[in-house]
């Protein structure tokens, strides 16, 4: 069984026909780059995924639970899915252990000491243990972003969904946050990424999504439709952002 | 020629009235500051109806004089058989009236929150109080600390007005002073200078709790 399936997905803002008829199927341990134009719809796409958008036709299933923005439903999918946005938010007033720490211990209801255990292995894994009592200003972009990925992994999500990660930060801080996806990747970790880091998604990912117009217009193994793309607009995209 | 030595065997008078707006000014802060926090939270993030609701309140208490507002609680309400002593009724509007103001304070605070700390807590599975109260509300308070500092101290020195319906408070017992001795410059300055001391300290007590709440700004 699929871990995500969108079936004939819409989505409206208003009069404007956002997502139209979106399908889409992801197994675990893939690694899904969502690409196209801004206005495409891929960031809406992602945030009708964990429920932060609703959508009004079509159907989402998850882990083969139904995906509603009912606020239950939201706090039950956060279990299983995590996200990573692009301007990070991380709370200010915390340190970088509170911030992971937060939610394990008042969702989770995990002790103190266990949360901190937890946040301890996960900023090992970023590679940013040593900051567990800084606070997020003192950190660089690209710190800052691997902090926010060490606190959705503390919540053990079977799902990242990274919504442009690494679009906020200074070209020589991008490395260091897409090292880290590729890390977790390796480890099985099923990623859904909007993003316009071509060479990410063909290195490192599986299978490209190309969203035109609100809908799946191409997509397929990542290497092979980035090298060879079918459609001009696929093309055209390719050609502007190499 | 003025005569401060005058003043020296009402010093229990004075110390009294200084004592009760303390104790007025201490109970109706924390009470209004409560208040305004739940409106603002409404007013931001609740029911339409609810909203108006709250919008109504403010705008009603806003938009009176205070002394109506006391003299509607202290002589009004009487007439629908709710009696109050002079001091429950200058509690009562005290509150009510740093309640409304608060809440537009508060409100602006919240508003400035950006919508992202409300997705990241939400996709970290936190309830929406959680995320009132663990991720918004710091923010929120030290952006318009300043502000809020200050409204409470309005409200202090405006509670002068209470001594109209007999409240034993620091303007009253100047009234009673002066009444008894004629010694109205001395006995106003006096009193003029203790409201000073109160409001300094006052913002005293509130930078340091400042300082402890929103210690995450020092070390940055």
């Amino acid at each position: 069984m699929s871990l995500v399936n969108l079936h004939q997905v819409h989505k409206y803002y208003g009069d404007n026909h956002v997502l139209k008829g979106i399908d889409l199927d992801i197994q675990a341990g893939e690694v899904v780059s969502i690409i196209g134009k801004s206005g495409s719809g891929k960031s809406t796409l992602l945030r009708c995924i964990n429920g932060l958008e609703e959508y009004q036709q079509g159907g989402i299933t998850l882990d083969g639970k139904e995906v509603t923005t009912e606020d239950i439903q939201v706090r039950c999918l956060a279990l299983s899915v995590g996200m990573i946005f692009q301007n990070f938010n991380l709370f200010p007033h915390m340190t970088v252990g509170e911030n992971i720490m937060l939610a394990p211990t008042i969702v989770l209801k995990k002790s103190k000491a266990e949360a901190a255990a937890v946040a301890k292995a996960m900023l090992e894994k970023v590679g940013l243990a040593e900051k567990f009592d800084s606070y997020p200003e003192k950190l660089s972009g690209g710190q800052q972003q691997r902090v926010a990925i060490a606190r959705a992994l503390a919540m053990s999500p079977k799902v990242l969904l990274c919504d442009e990660i690494t679009s906020a930060l200074d070209p020589e801080l991008v490395g260091e946050v897409l090292k880290v996806l590729e890390q977790l990747a390796q480890e099985g970790m099923t990623l859904i990424l909007v993003t316009h880091e071509m060479n990410f998604a063909r290195d490192v990912g599986n299978r490209v999504v190309f969203m035109h117009q609100g809908k799946v217009w191409e997509e397929g193994d990542s290497k092979q439709l980035l090298s060879s793309p079918q459609t001009d607009e696929l093309k055209q995209f390719i050609g502007a952002v190499l | 020629m003025l005569h401060f030595s005058d003043l020296f065997q009402y010093t229990d008078v004075f110390l009294s009235g200084l004592l009760t707006t303390v104790e007025l000014t201490l109970l109706t802060t924390i009470l209004g500051i409560a208040l305004g926090t739940c409106c603002a939270a409404i007013r931001q993030y609740g029911h339409t109806v609810s909203q108006r609701l709250v919008a109504v309140y403010v705008e009603l208490i806003r938009n009176t004089p205070f002394i109506v507002q006391l003299f509607f609680i202290f002589f009004g309400l009487p007439a629908i058989g709710l009696k109050l002593t002079p001091w429950q009724a200058s509690m009562i509007a005290l509150t009510i009236n740093l309640g409304a103001y608060s809440t537009e304070i508060i409100r602006a605070g919240l508003s400035s929150i950006p919508k992202g700390q409300i997705e990241a807590a939400k996709v970290l599975g936190m309830n929406f109080r959680q995320t009132l109260t663990r991720v918004i509300f710091t923010p929120a308070f030290e952006k318009i600390y300043p502000a809020l500092t200050s409204q409470c101290i309005i409200v202090m020195l405006g509670s002068a007005v209470i001594s109209q319906i007999s409240v034993e408070d620091l303007t009253y017992a100047a009234n009673l002073v002066q009444s008894r001795n004629f010694r109205a410059f001395e006995s106003y300055l006096v009193t003029a200078l203790l409201y000073l001391v109160l409001a300094i300290a006052l913002r005293f007590i509130f930078n340091q709790i400042g300082k402890r709440l929103f210690a995450y700004r020092e070390v940055r």
